[in-house]
């Protein structure tokens, strides 16, 4: 990534943002130049559309799935195995296949993806609150505070996030029992994803706030005494809040790979209301003996999800870094 | 260079306690290490005594020392789940971790570099285009994933390649290898394929964009200027200062993938470090957790103080900097 620390937001598009109500933000947006050249990029544009397809997919599955897979009066053993419409014995009834409970794999890929999206997007808003409010303390405080934080994050940073993630969900184990684990697994997850990754946040957003804490605006709400909480929060950090945009959005595609991750080696969420990943780590029991539908769809659809993602990521750090203009 | 030296050695220093203190926290107050040992309905009388065998009830501070003294020494424990040292069952996985690791690194090696460096040359050849592509889905696809494919296409549907396990190795008294035999490369090649997929993307976006910064720069304008033919520009100039930060980031990407050999290991029931990692967290085997979490962070200091000193060897804008 190239280092978002250093590029002090001056984007009209977030400082316009940061400064109305709802019905002006949306009349901002449609002449901001970020969606301006959003428009432009083809490859962007698709990538958004597809996210967006996915996203509502994932909030509402109900109006998607044409099943409701976890309804066990629903399930039809008859129906087992069936192989995707393509295929011969495969009925468009069944898009994308049936698994050995004769449960359809689409439903089952849509109501995965919701559990998916919201540990993704649980993890990085726990990441984002901590990184955010380390960096903005650490940038503005300085001194001692700072060199103990970034101290910290040095730490963590010698370890990859998908480790320090298995660790927190091992203690976890050490914890609570299997049941209550087995509740809380979301939940579990979303803290291990959420520790795991603040340090980028709390590194590019205490370089942006050491700038940011010099110029003028800052001293003079200094000098009309507004608590530093207030300075923090009100006015430094809509100003760094474009490098958060653009780390959110790729630590988004990792955080989802990381719950997949843990998922399928069996340490994530458990099979009664599975994610993506639960569902690759049950289909890979009938790789070896040919019913491979049952793993390598959800895992198309957890491909396309964090492609479409990372492809944003990259559109949005390339637009909003005025260095590559 | 001396002051610089002792500097990041302290560094180093307090990172490693800062790790293995909570290594023995968790050592410690997770999980009750006496019912581990003798279940739940044992008596008091038996309790105390394993209590006082394992030294539990001793005040904090001496615990920790002792600890820190037994972890110097390579004592880890005994595992709760295998009853067996914990030194002894991780230098016996050890080997398979390692060359899974280099193997994968090796192949990401011979692949990422070519194609960065052709894709940063030939900017907007359509080739470029499709590597760019290729790269974005390797950075996308999960490990996992890549290994369920490889097993589908390679084991299941042609047939040609193993789907876990090692194959026979050769025992060379402290290494087993299996690099030596014909089962035990052909068994290598897939977990290490799919450990590659993501550093391949990786190294590749990496070269590709150190090698567009160098040929932007200066120099190699002013190379071109006098009319050096492109290749030895590329080649020699360009690529020679590509190189430096490339060695570093996969230095520390070897430490990543030992830590990422975890996934892969699980997918090809690999004998190694990450598989005992993954079935220790799932049995809650703290003693594991707490011995694998120093090892690796002992691992990745130990690379980055050694990128550190690489540094301070190559640049010599650095070596100024601390002479002053």
């Amino acid at each position: 990534m190239s280092d978002p620390g250093h590029t002090p937001d001056t984007s009209p598009a977030a400082k316009s943002t940061a400064a109305t109500g709802p019905g002006r933000i949306l009349l901002a947006l449609r002449s901001s130049p970020l969606v301006r050249s959003l428009r432009k990029d083809m490859v962007a544009s698709a990538a958004f559309g597809v996210l967006l397809l996915l996203l509502v997919a994932a909030a509402v599955p109900d109006l998607f799935a044409p099943y409701q897979v976890f309804d066990l009066t629903q399930i039809r053993l008859m129906d087992a195995f069936r192989p995707p419409f393509w295929l011969e014995g495969g009925s468009i009834e069944f898009p994308f296949g049936t698994d050995d409970q004769g449960r359809d794999i689409l439903s089952a890929i849509i109501y995965g993806l919701r559990v998916s999206v919201t540990v993704g997007l649980g993890g990085v808003a726990l990441a984002v609150v901590i990184g955010v409010t380390i960096g903005l303390v650490a940038g503005y405080v300085g001194g001692i505070v700072d060199s103990i934080l970034m101290r910290i994050a040095d730490v963590q940073l010698t370890f990859p996030a998908i480790l320090i993630a298995v660790m927190i969900d091992g203690v976890s184990r050490a914890i609570l029992d299997n049941a209550a684990r087995e509740d809380a697994a979301v939940v579990v997850l979303i803290i291990a994803i959420g520790l795991s990754g603040w340090v980028e946040y709390a590194r590019a957003v205490r370089g942006a706030t050491m700038v940011e804490r010099r110029r003028d605006y800052v001293a003079s709400a200094q000098l009309s005494r507004v608590r530093t909480s207030g300075i923090l929060f009100n006015h430094i950090l809509p100003n760094v809040l474009t490098a958060v945009l653009v780390i959110g959005t790729i630590h988004l595609g990792v955080a989802i790979l990381i719950e997949a991750t843990l998922s399928f080696v069996g340490l994530g969420i458990p099979p009664t209301q599975p994610s993506l990943g639960t569902l690759i780590r049950v289909g890979n029991n009938y790789i070896l003996s040919g019913e491979w539908w049952i793993a390598i769809m959800p895992g198309l659809a957890l491909l396309v999800l964090v492609l479409a993602i990372n492809l944003l990521g990259d559109f949005l750090r390339d637009a909003l870094n005025p260095r590559l203009k | 260079m001396i002051v610089f030296l002792l500097k990041r050695l302290g560094g180093t220093l307090v990172v490693m306690l800062a790790v293995t203190a909570i290594a023995f926290v968790m050592f410690n107050y997770l999980g009750d290490p006496v019912v581990a040992i003798l279940g739940q309905d044992a008596s008091e009388s038996a309790r105390r005594a394993v209590e006082q065998q394992l030294g539990l009830d001793r005040p904090i501070t001496v615990r920790f020392l002792s600890y820190l003294a037994d972890v110097l020494r390579g004592d880890f424990g005994l595992s709760y789940r295998l009853g067996q040292p914990v030194m002894d069952v991780i230098v016996d996985r050890l080997p398979a971790t390692i060359e899974l690791a280099f193997s994968g690194m090796g192949i990401a090696l011979l692949i990422g570099v070519p194609c960065g460096v052709y894709s940063a040359i030939q900017r907007n050849s359509a080739g470029t285009r499709v590597l760019l592509g290729a790269s974005l889905v390797g950075i996308s696809v999960p490990t996992f994933f890549v290994g369920v494919v490889l097993i589908w296409v390679f084991s299941v549907t042609l047939g040609v390649l193993p789907s876990f396990g090692r194959g026979q190795t050769v025992d060379l008294g402290w290494w087993t290898t299996g690099f030596l035999t014909p089962s035990g490369l052909a068994a290598l090649v897939l977990p290490a394929t799919s450990i590659a997929v993501f550093q391949i993307a990786m190294i590749m976006r990496l070269v590709r964009a150190e090698m567009l910064e160098v040929i932007r720069s200066d120099y190699v304008q002013f190379a071109r200027a006098r009319g050096l033919p492109e290749s030895r520009i590329y080649f020699r100039h360009a690529l020679k200062n590509t190189l430096i930060p490339v060695i570093t980031i996969i230095a520390l990407q070897l430490g990543s993938l030992i830590a990422f050999a975890v996934i892969t290991e699980s997918v090809f029931q690999w004998p190694g470090l990450g598989l005992l990692f993954l079935q220790s967290v799932a049995a809650a085997d703290v003693t594991i957790m707490s011995a694998y979490l120093i090892l690796i962070a002992g691992l990745f200091v130990v690379i980055n103080l050694a990128v550190d000193l690489l540094y301070f060897a190559i640049d010599p804008r650095l070596r100024a900097r601390a002479g002053r």
